[in-house]
């Protein structure tokens, strides 16, 4: 079969062919694939909320509400309960301090703030050094773990800033940044405790009752 | 030539990453484990063999001056295609992966097949070709990937090997991807002389 000439009308007609068909088998396949990303994300948030606030009974994903940080950033709150007792609330927090930029993480704290656990969701931090505190922060070794500390009565910040951390070897800005992220969860938390309905607000409250 | 040696020149003879170079970006970019690269090369595989298959088919429709753009629509396609069935069939490999996929797009392996191949050969030869150029790449990444993981972390395919803290953490970054690359590429430059 001979070759298409290149004339301006075969050219311009390939194209759009082409990238027709192309623009719809795409169309089809992102229909085809909306459902299961969906539910990955879904099932990778609520694996998340299971590892930093055990044992609750409900859906924590609907009750989900949002609160704005002092930095700006909307944190969303998922209140974990069981039955109508509040276990805690698991905040996915984030920071915008670390070495590759944000890190997203996921805090869980005791109705009254104490951390339970914290999981990393997000972070673009150096493999083999920031990427550590995956797990760095919940071992037990020196002054590394934070787990069931209170952030308003212990100071949770690293050694060489005064505070009584240890931060991830060869990995201080990366420290610096996870226990930022945490303590941004905890502020916009306590602060948004005082006011009486904490549900959708989104108001900046600005130096509450702490 | 005969299909079998067109099948295993990717491996060895022709092979993307030891010896034509190409593809570079993905190399050094995701082998900072073994899994990472296996993944790596068989999404690449993948995109190398439908398009390599579907430049076949439509080549004599394609006027030659559009040639390059309807080949990256081609491939731009198969590779968002391969993006959307991880993000929700493999999420765990494709958070490790992440933006190395979209970049799948721009590997000058996979356009270079088009062009230099299914443009000029027929639809069986094209497959067969996309096939092997893709696993001997999947191969060169597993073993980069492997490379670095054993040196790096003391783990291979995720189990530990010897413990964390003896690993050369230099292998697990950018440079020692260079280091690791340059040392494989000298010893299998070295086997091909002696052959």
């Amino acid at each position: 079969m001979a070759k298409t000439e290149s004339t301006l009308k075969n050219m311009v007609l390939t194209l759009l062919v082409i990238t027709g068909i192309a623009g719809t088998s795409l169309g089809f396949m992102y229909e085809l694939t909306k459902g299961p990303i969906a539910a990955a994300k879904a099932a990778k948030q609520q694996a998340a909320i299971k590892e930093v606030v055990p044992g609750f009974d409900n859906n924590p994903g609907d009750e989900m509400y949002e609160l704005t940080s002092k930095e700006g950033f909307a944190l969303k709150v998922f209140p974990a309960k069981k039955g109508d007792e509040l276990m805690g609330v698991a905040i996915e927090s984030m920071t915008n301090k670390g070495f590759g930029g944000n890190i997203k993480i996921m805090v869980g704290l005791k109705p009254d703030g104490t951390l339970i656990n914290y999981q990393v969701l997000e972070h673009k931090e150096t493999p083999g050094l920031g990427t550590k505190m995956d797990d760095w922060f919940k071992a037990d070794k020196g002054q590394q773990n934070i787990l069931g500390k209170h952030p308003k009565t212990n100071n949770l910040t690293i050694t060489k800033d005064g505070g009584e951390v240890d931060a991830i070897t060869a990995a201080t800005i990366s420290s610096r940044a996870f226990l930022d992220a945490v303590r941004v969860a905890y502020e916009t938390y306590s602060e948004n405790q005082s006011s009486p309905k904490a549900d959708n607000n989104t108001s900046v409250e600005e130096g509450g009752t702490e | 030539m005969n299909q079998w040696s067109n099948f295993s020149k990717g491996f060895f003879k022709e092979n993307a990453v030891f010896t034509l170079l190409l593809g570079m970006c993905p190399t050094l970019g995701v082998t900072s484990s073994a899994i990472d690269g296996l993944g790596m090369g068989l999404a690449t595989t993948f995109v190398l063999v439908m398009s390599n298959l579907v430049v076949a088919v439509i080549k004599d429709f394609i006027p030659d001056k559009v040639r390059i753009p309807s080949f990256i629509v081609v491939i731009a396609t198969f590779v968002t295609i391969v993006e959307m069935t991880m993000q929700a069939y493999v999420p765990a490999l494709f958070d490790s992966l992440g933006l190395f996929i979209p970049l799948i797009v721009v590997n000058c392996l996979v356009l270079g097949r088009a062009e230099a191949f299914a443009s000029k050969n027929k639809l069986g030869a094209s497959v067969i070709d996309g096939l092997g150029m893709g696993l001997g790449f999947a191969m060169a990444l597993t073993i980069l990937g492997s490379v670095r993981e054993l040196l790096g972390s003391g783990k291979l395919f995720g189990t530990i090997i010897y413990p964390e803290n003896y690993g050369m953490l230099v292998f697990v970054l950018a440079p020692g991807a260079f280091i690791a690359l340059g040392y494989l590429i000298a010893f299998i430059n070295q086997v091909k002389k002696e052959a």
